[in-house]
């Protein structure tokens, strides 16, 4: 039977060999036959050689979770042939290179091979190791063109539109395309039952990855300060906020309105990202779990001594080093509640590209606006993958808010000003901005001090201010984004999660459904939680809480703001590297179900 | 305690400055240092050439890190923001308040355990940076608040008060300063006000990185016999090589060269730094010379001081950045964001 626009394929290759470009081809192709798709790129923590893969999945209903099965693998690398064969679905296809024969023990009865010559062909249309070795991605992009029906037209487009200016490499990948094209054509029987169909779903959507997304965000709230070291998976949230200031950001006669500056750790990185807050910048920070780590200590100073700041942590898989260039969501606990002595964070959790750029916005307000570091935690599937997601748009009327700043005037007319005395019940004080007004100095400190922000040493002075505080912070939880919430009178069993799992959990309730389990719908998407997470938490009998990481941080996090016994709440995780897929909520699920039944 | 206040009575015959403020306008609170510590030399030192500038106290931002130290920017310049950071971190805090907003001058006080052990990485980098800023390394060789301790500028040899000789080499803040490429390092003793006020002037003026080592004896902890940071070993061992003067804008200095050995060396704002050699051949402008200068002169026991080393064509981290020229922090939004039209045409690239 055909499935049309329902499958999934993968391509194995090794790193630095151009497959990302072929790869990135094929993907952007079938975006454009306005076809629902989705591109996981699972590569290594490496330069050249290592194994690398690329998913691609196509949902005519628009699923884009990741899956783990596999109709159709082009296994091109023969370091991982072996685990290669072995994702394929019973009755799917393994495309490999036939110039070199195909180990006997890598045959599977249920499977249908097929053989192209990419090398030998290749070989013998190009000259030079390098191009021979680029063109064989492009000639397997070629040979699936056939395979899977994608428009040839529209590849073609995008040869132009990519090597126009440069007319000889436009001409040796259309060429390349062609070879695999025909051959695929001339032998096999094509298309597979599984492939494309233009649809009319993409027209409004853009194929955008998270960290690009996050960037365009920093840009567009308007901050002029960044500063960072470089790390895996969140390098490209900065190299794309350069680009973007590069085109948006230079005047008239050359001169830059924004510094991005390149710190020799993050200790440093944060720091400066404090001292530009504390001057009167937006700025920000982006970095990943090893770097929240060290960046702690100013992220306690920039708490207590109330200064705004910007960090994007796009995580990746801990703990230590871990595997950088494998996702997880393993710094929920760390964020909430970084450094020493009683702290806690605004947090926000964007599920993907589009939430990235909405809440790196949102995320400098709410920095601004209760004077404290604001984290944006995305990870490194929604950061560095491309996600098909509805364009972004910006309403013209957006202003800052730049929070209770007094200005020169403002200070002239003040009878007096004291950084940290809550004069309007809010918990929230007024802060100055240096080279003001001489009315305007305080001193910004670590150590202990009182309301009028002198120096202290006083139990009841230290403990008003750190209890408001405290009550700032709470009062956040009404400033977040709220969750979303999917629910039905009468429903008993909720499924909760965070972040990039969000794919995976609407999938799962469908297909939950289908099998006669309803359940309810919260993704938290902001930290402190409002009252609608308890709320959510205690309508129902159970709570399966859906994250990637093995301590259950989202449940602690839970259980430990909203007080709800842990009993409600029941763990499903996944947290191998690899983003979450519905196929591991449900079975997440009906274990925990099955095993109380 | 370092929240008391002075009192605020000024004597109405107090001599006032081009902006009408007197020497008290620049204090700040009382100091709560021990009595006779060398850091209140260099607090009184920092209020002498802010007033005799004339700088707008509140147009300045001191920030500093942890320690002895690093308490000093509460008793000078009440006027202006100070930021009491971390330990070691002071120089990341002003360069993104610099980044944010350069048009405000910065003073960074710290010391040599905060500048030369934990923070010895953020020194580096922002003397590399050429971040435009007056550091003020009050350097007494031990760590004071935690009783004791040698700090990293101690010299091999130097004893504690227990009697234990530093079995270590000394960091010299001012060597370090030249090999990672400083743009103007001096070296000065607390007890020696008339060399120490020029020398911040010039500092303040500097377009640049400014580093200023202080030799600042800790009274309680390092001042005994057999330490090579005490008041009694300063005052018989340093020797000044050059003396600078800081000459404001618009004075009638109209030759790089003069006669007697004088050398004048412009600053960014048109003001002039005069150099007046003490030592020989001595080159305050030539990196290599003056960095084995100092080197074969400590070998000898004598601790060189005055402005060591001046680049004329220093380049600061906004001129590297080509930076707007007035501070980010007062770009109208207007010039910050795309808007939506720009928004709809960039996203072609993402179809």
């Amino acid at each position: 039977m055909d499935r049309v626009n329902d499958f999934a394929f993968k391509i194995a290759t090794a790193n630095g060999t151009g497959s990302a470009s072929a790869n990135g081809l094929i993907m952007q192709a079938i975006f454009r036959m306005g076809v629902p798709v989705t591109g996981k790129n699972v590569f290594p923590s490496n330069i050249q050689g290592l194994p690398t893969w690329y998913e691609i999945r196509v949902s005519r209903d628009g699923y884009t979770a990741r899956t783990p099965h596999f109709d159709l693998m082009v296994a091109l690398n023969a370091a991982t042939y072996q685990k290669d064969v072995a994702e394929v679905r019973p009755g799917g296809y393994l495309l490999y290179d036939s110039t070199w024969p195909l180990d006997d023990t890598l045959h599977r009865p249920d499977v249908a091979y097929l053989g192209i010559p990419l090398a030998e062909m290749c070989n013998a249309a190009f000259k030079g190791v390098r191009e021979r070795i680029l063109m064989k991605n492009i000639a397997y992009a070629g040979a699936l063109a056939a395979l899977l029906r994608i428009d040839t037209d529209v590849l073609r487009g995008m040869l132009k539109e990519k090597f126009g200016r440069k007319p000889a490499l436009m001409d040796s990948n259309q060429k390349a395309v062609d070879l695999g094209y025909e051959f695929a054509t001339k032998t096999f029987d094509c298309p597979l039952p599984v492939h494309l169909q233009a649809m009319n779903e993409t027209r409004d959507s853009i194929l955008i990855d998270g960290n690009t997304a996050a960037a365009l965000g920093c840009v567009y709230a308007g901050a002029t300060v960044a500063a960072w070291y470089p790390i895996t998976p969140s390098t490209s949230l900065m190299d794309a906020f350069s680009g973007f200031c590069q085109k948006f950001r230079v005047d008239e006669q050359g001169k830059r309105r924004f510094a991005i500056l390149q710190a020799e750790d993050e200790l440093a990185a944060i720091g400066m990202v404090v001292g530009a807050g504390w001057a009167g910048a937006r700025a920000f920070t982006s970095t990943a779990g090893p770097g929240i780590s060290l960046m702690s200590e100013f992220i306690g100073l920039a708490y207590y001594g109330e200064v705004p700041a910007v960090i994007f942590d796009v995580q990746r898989t801990g703990p230590s080093t871990g595997m950088p260039t494998r996702t997880q969501q393993g710094d929920l606990m760390m964020c909430a509640y970084a450094s020493h002595g009683d702290t806690r964070h605004i947090c926000l959790y964007p599920s993907d590209p589009r939430e990235a750029f909405d809440f790196a916005v949102r995320a400098f307000d709410l920095a601004e606006r209760f004077q404290t570091p604001v984290f944006v935690l995305s990870d490194l599937d929604i950061g560095m993958n491309d996600w098909v997601i509805p364009k972004l748009t910006w309403d013209d009327t957006y202003r800052p808010d730049r929070g209770k700043v007094l200005g020169a005037e403002e200070l002239e007319h003040a009878k007096s000003f004291y950084r940290y005395l809550d004069v309007d019940g809010d918990g929230i004080p007024y802060r100055t901005l240096p080279g003001t007004h001489p009315k305007g100095a305080y001193f910004t400190r670590g150590s202990g001090h009182n309301r009028f922000a002198g120096y202290t040493e006083d139990a009841e002075e230290y403990t008003e201010v750190v209890d408001r505080i405290d009550r700032k912070i709470q009062r956040a939880s009404r400033a977040v984004p709220p969750p979303i919430i999917k629910a039905k009178a009468g429903n008993t069993v909720g499924l909760v999660t965070v972040g990039g799992c969000h794919g995976a959990c609407l999938e799962a309730i469908d297909l939950l459904t289908k099998d006669g389990i309803v359940v309810d719908y919260m993704r938290v998407r902001g930290f402190p939680f409002g009252d609608e997470v308890a709320g959510f938490l205690e309508a129902h009998d159970i709570n399966f809480v859906v994250e990637q990481n093995r301590d259950a941080q989202l449940r602690s996090l839970l259980m430990l703001e909203t007080g709800v016994p842990i009993e409600k709440l029941a763990s499903v995780r996944h947290y191998g590297g690899f983003p979450m897929s519905a196929h591991h909520v449900i079975t997440g699920v009906k274990a925990k179900l099955e095993k109380a039944a | 305690m370092t929240f008391l206040p002075k009192p605020r009575v000024h004597h109405p015959a107090l001599p006032k400055n081009e902006i009408g403020l007197t020497r008290r306008d620049y204090e700040g609170t009382i100091t709560t240092l021990c009595a006779g510590c060398g850091h209140d030399s260099i607090t009184a030192a920092i209020i002498q050439a802010f007033w005799e500038l004339s700088i707008p106290p509140h147009r300045v931002a001191k920030l500093s890190g942890i320690g002895c130290s690093s308490k000093t920017p509460a008793y000078f310049l009440k006027e202006a923001h100070g930021f009491n950071g971390v330990h070691g971190r002071m120089p990341t805090l002003v360069t993104g308040a610099n980044a944010a907003n350069g048009a405000i001058t910065y003073i960074g006080v710290s010391g040599d355990g905060d500048s030369l052990s934990i923070g010895i990485g953020h020194l580096s980098h922002a003397i590399r940076r050429n971040v435009n800023l007056l550091y003020v390394l009050e350097n007494n060789g031990v760590y004071g608040l935690t009783k004791g301790q040698f700090s990293a500028s101690a010299d091999r040899g130097s004893l504690s008060k227990k009697g234990e000789a530093n079995t270590m080499e000394a960091i010299d803040g001012c060597l370090l300063a030249l090999t990672l490429g400083a743009t103007f390092v001096a070296r000065s003793f607390s007890g020696d006000k008339g060399q120490l006020v020029p020398i911040i002037k010039a500092g303040l003026a500097h377009n640049g990185f400014a580093f200023v080592d202080v030799i600042s004896p800790c009274v309680t902890f390092n001042d005994h016999e057999g330490s090579t940071k005490s008041y009694a070993y300063t005052r018989e061992h340093n020797v000044e090589i050059v003396q600078a003067d800081f000459v404001p804008p618009a004075a009638e200095i109209t030759t790089e060269y003069e006669p007697g050995g004088v050398r004048n060396v412009m600053l960014h704002d048109g003001g002039w730094v005069r150099l007046r050699k003490l030592a020989g051949d001595y080159d305050p402008t030539d990196r290599d010379r003056a960095y084995a200068y100092i080197r074969d002169r400590h070998r000898e026991g004598e601790i060189v001081t005055g402005l060591l080393y001046i680049s004329p064509e220093s380049r600061d981290v906004h001129d590297q950045n080509n930076t707007v020229d007035r501070a980010l922090t007062t770009l109208p939004y207007e010039q910050l964001c795309p808007g939506g039209a720009e928004l709809e045409k960039l996203q072609a690239r993402f179809r």
